[in-house]
């Protein structure tokens, strides 16, 4: 098999046995990697009994897979799964960085985490090996610590381990913060220390099983390759698209904080309340001015670097270091809090970094509780104090602390949106789940649906098997470039949909998987057979849900009810989303991807797919 | 590449935007393969943010070829480039030692320390820098007016430096 290092890591951290696994090329074929091959993992060891497994509970797996051109596709990325538990689904949650070369480097594809350790541990993998080490001295430290220690402590043992050899570069890492150790259910997997895997709240699972950590450092190549010449033709074509492009390499997503609100309507303003806003102070030109001190950063193989690393260098911000911050967080820790300031902006941006959590789940449910407050229903006492004042960055800092230490009112918001909402009507006796800007159970990205000037469509979130993942956004039609289906390429793939998103690059893909390869996948096979297989499983497993929540698709696949609000300011003031053209679009895409009426994966579909296990698990549900 | 030899690559660590396609084409030129580790520039991440490509400098002294004791490395005549006969080369890594930088490391799998030869003339590295427009490697004519033994310095030392130019006083705290 060329491009996978042909075998994967299992760990049983509460044994503490490590083992090689491999997958026959038939499946590989059929599941590529990454979010494929996770669901295929999870499905053949939990499908069986999904509803029962507790996400936060030993029997959860933890899966951190490469895809075939990880490493060889600019942009590489990993990708975590497992049983999530924000959905209680499983989600493909990706994050940029150097991990997955050193793993493939190593020998690995990826490692697949099952138990739980007794006490803090990291894994530490050099080539092929691997070994459980003592976090206690990591516990409880935030991202900044957490990589200085790592950093320093790998390139010592490598050097010990390996005298002679030179310098050691130090071992590329993934790790949480206090968050994540906390099980906060906005909890991300970290990387660097501005990089995320926030959607599918896998922090709480890292958390869960006592792991800290995985460093890696692999000194061996990146696997044989189909036709070498043909990939580095490609490598070279995908990032002279990239750089001709030049829009996401100078600006980011950082254009996108002013520009979304101010001329798209589709931007969360003070818990989504508004979509609108027209504050020039908080237009990419001030960022670019005030607090970037690196205007082009990126992860290995990148030629968009879309990443800039900001740190304001005066005032009571000053030495608070994130990314752009990229536009979601501009978005979520800034126009949602009613906050509009670069600054303030970055110092929250970066807080959340520093604890581990994600930016999207952890402003979703700031604003959510700003709102709250603003309407009486959670008081300064419920919120041990704190007067959480749209704009206040002071509060929401403090109650940023707090969720990610689950203390106090924390507890209940470190739960995320939804199950904060369920918690807080069971006690406040109001129903304020109509506040909460969520899909199954998880925060939606950053991008209003009601102005319909946004990439999103009316069903993107209410049809994602991905929930409220805004990469992940279910389009009709079904092969667009930015729908779902094309998206699981990219992250079966596993690397950067960034350096996609140039049409010809688009095309280049399919000769990419075939340098890699040798597979001539092509749309046909993907999107007939392959995607859906992926699609029906994740379905499936959001379907069945549990233990805490379950969705009923004729209830749950909709918009949070905040979108068939009126937008209240803008100039699309007055524009809603229009239930019966969601009931329309939502039948019309359910067809197109081989789900009946009510959106479960038809039987014939399942058996055509070769899915007869899942057909058989999903008769229990009676919909 | 159109510039008189012998030339010196110079490195600009704050235009470094930690894309590593030099490491790609280092070892795909050397290799054939893409193999980071094997690469004779390598991007070390100590913090984020400070990414440090290091290298060989070229020293004036030559104390690697001074330290070798069995003529593994030469000069060439061409590019002065440091030249290490692989077949001479028995990995004793005093090279290391006596580098400044402690710029050469062994070859992964191989039996011989790895430093850069420049490519013959046309290097790899410098090429898709600039085609990225980072130029955080670019060619430059020799000068006998700059000592580059100063840029022979260990990845820790250049990183110390650069997260004060980068964070300030806030650096000092990142390592």
């Amino acid at each position: 098999m060329r491009g996978y290092a042909g075998k994967y890591l299992e760990v049983d951290l509460s044994t503490g046995k490590m083992e090689e696994v491999t997958f026959d090329e038939s499946i590989l074929r059929r599941y590529i990697g990454g979010r494929g091959l996770a669901t295929r993992i999870l499905w053949d060891r939990l499908g069986d009994r999904w509803e029962t497994i507790d996400p936060l509970g030993p029997e959860n797996i933890l899966l951190v897979l490469t895809g075939p051109l990880t490493g060889f596709f600019p942009g590489a990325r990993i990708c975590i799964s497992g049983k999530s538990p924000l959905t209680n689904g499983i989600v493909g949650s990706t994050l940029a960085g150097e991990l997955p070369v050193e793993l493939k480097c190593a020998g690995y594809d990826g490692i697949i985490i099952t138990g739980r350790a007794t006490k803090p541990a990291y894994l530490f993998i050099t080539d092929s090996k691997a070994e459980i080490k003592d976090a206690s001295h990591l516990w409880g430290k935030d991202a900044k610590e957490t990589l200085k220690i790592l950093t320093k402590e790998g390139r010592e043992t490598l050097e010990k381990k390996f005298p002679g050899y030179g310098e050691w570069k130090e071992p590329a890492v993934i790790y949480i913060g206090p968050a994540g150790e906390n099980k906060a259910r906005v909890a991300a997997v970290c990387g660097k220390w501005t990089h995320a895997a926030g959607y599918g709240g896998y922090g709480a699972v890292m958390g869960s099983k006592n792991l800290k950590a995985i460093a890696a450092k692999g000194t061996g190549p990146l696997p044989e390759v189909n036709d070498l010449e043909g990939v580095r033709r490609l490598i070279g074509e995908v990032s002279k698209m990239s750089y001709r492009s030049d829009m996401w390499r100078r600006w980011g997503t950082g254009y996108a904080g002013y520009d979304v609100g101010a001329r798209r309507s589709s931007e969360p303003v003070r818990n989504w309340q508004e979509e609108w806003h027209d504050e020039r102070g908080f237009g990419v030109d001030r960022f670019e001015e005030r607090v970037w001190v690196k205007r082009y950063w990126g992860d290995f193989g990148c030629p968009t670097t879309c990443l800039k690393i900001a740190m304001p260098k005066t005032g009571p911000f000053k030495g608070a270091i994130t990314d752009n911050p990229d536009y979601e967080i501009q978005a979520y820790a800034g126009t949602n809090l009613g906050i509009f300031t670069p600054e303030e902006n970055v110092y929250l941006a970066a807080l959340i970094d520093d604890l581990g959590l994600c930016g999207i789940q952890t402003g979703n449910v700031l604003g959510f509780a700003g709102e709250l407050y603003q309407r009486g229903i959670l008081t300064k006492e419920d919120l041990d104090g704190i007067e959480l004042r749209w704009g206040d960055t002071g509060a929401f800092a403090a109650l940023i602390r707090k969720i990610a230490a689950r203390e106090g009112i924390g507890d209940i918001l470190a739960e995320g949106t939804h199950r904060a909402a369920l918690k807080i009507n069971e006690v406040k006796s109001v129903d304020v789940l109509r506040y909460a800007v969520v899909e199954k159970g998880m925060a939606i990205g950053a991008h209003g649906v009601r102005s319909g000037e946004d990439y999103v469509q009316n069903i993107s979130y209410a049809c994602s098997v991905q929930a409220g993942d805004h990469t992940s956004a279910a389009m009709l039609p079904i092969f667009e470039s930015d729908s779902e289906l094309t998206i699981m390429l990219h992250d079966s793939g596993v690397y950067c949909l960034f350096n996609t998103m140039e049409a010809e690059a688009l095309d280049l893909i399919w000769d990419f998987f075939e340098a890699v390869t040798g597979w001539k996948i092509g749309p046909e096979e993907w999107y007939e057979t392959t995607a859906r297989r992926i699609l029906h499983i994740q379905r499936a497993a959001l379907l069945l849900g549990g233990p805490d929540l379950k969705w009923d698709p004729r209830v749950h696949d909709d918009n949070p009810p905040r979108f068939y609000e009126p937008l209240p300011s803008g100039p699309y003031a007055g524009k809603t989303v229009n239930k019966a053209e969601v009931e329309r679009a939502k039948k019309e895409y359910y067809e197109s991807v081989g789900w009946d009426e009510n959106g479960m994966p038809k039987l014939e579909e399942l058996k055509r797919l070769g899915l007869d296990g899942v057909a058989r698990k999903l008769k229990e549900l009676l919909f | 590449m159109s510039i008189v030899k012998p030339f010196w690559i110079a490195r600009d660590y704050m235009k470094c935007s930690g894309c590593r396609r030099c490491e790609i084409a280092c070892s795909l030129f050397h290799e054939g393969r893409i193999w980071p580790e094997a690469s004779r520039i390598r991007v070390f991440m100590l913090v984020p943010g400070a990414e440090v490509s290091h290298f060989c400098s070229q020293c004036e002294d030559h104390p690697c070829i001074e330290s070798c004791p069995v003529d593994a490395l030469s000069v060439s005549k061409e590019t002065e480039a440091i030249l290490v006969d692989k077949e001479k080369c028995t990995a004793c890594g005093l090279c290391i030692d006596a580098c400044p930088g402690r710029v050469p490391h062994m070859h992964p799998t191989e039996n011989y320390a790895l430093i850069c030869d420049l490519c013959e003339g046309e290097p790899e590295c410098v090429k898709v820098c600039s085609e990225g427009g980072w130029n955080a490697l670019r060619l430059v004519k020799k000068d006998e007016l700059l000592c580059y033994r100063l840029y022979a310095k260990r990845p820790e030392e250049v990183t110390r430096g650069l997260v004060i130019g980068l964070y300030g006083e806030k650096g000092k705290e990142l390592i």
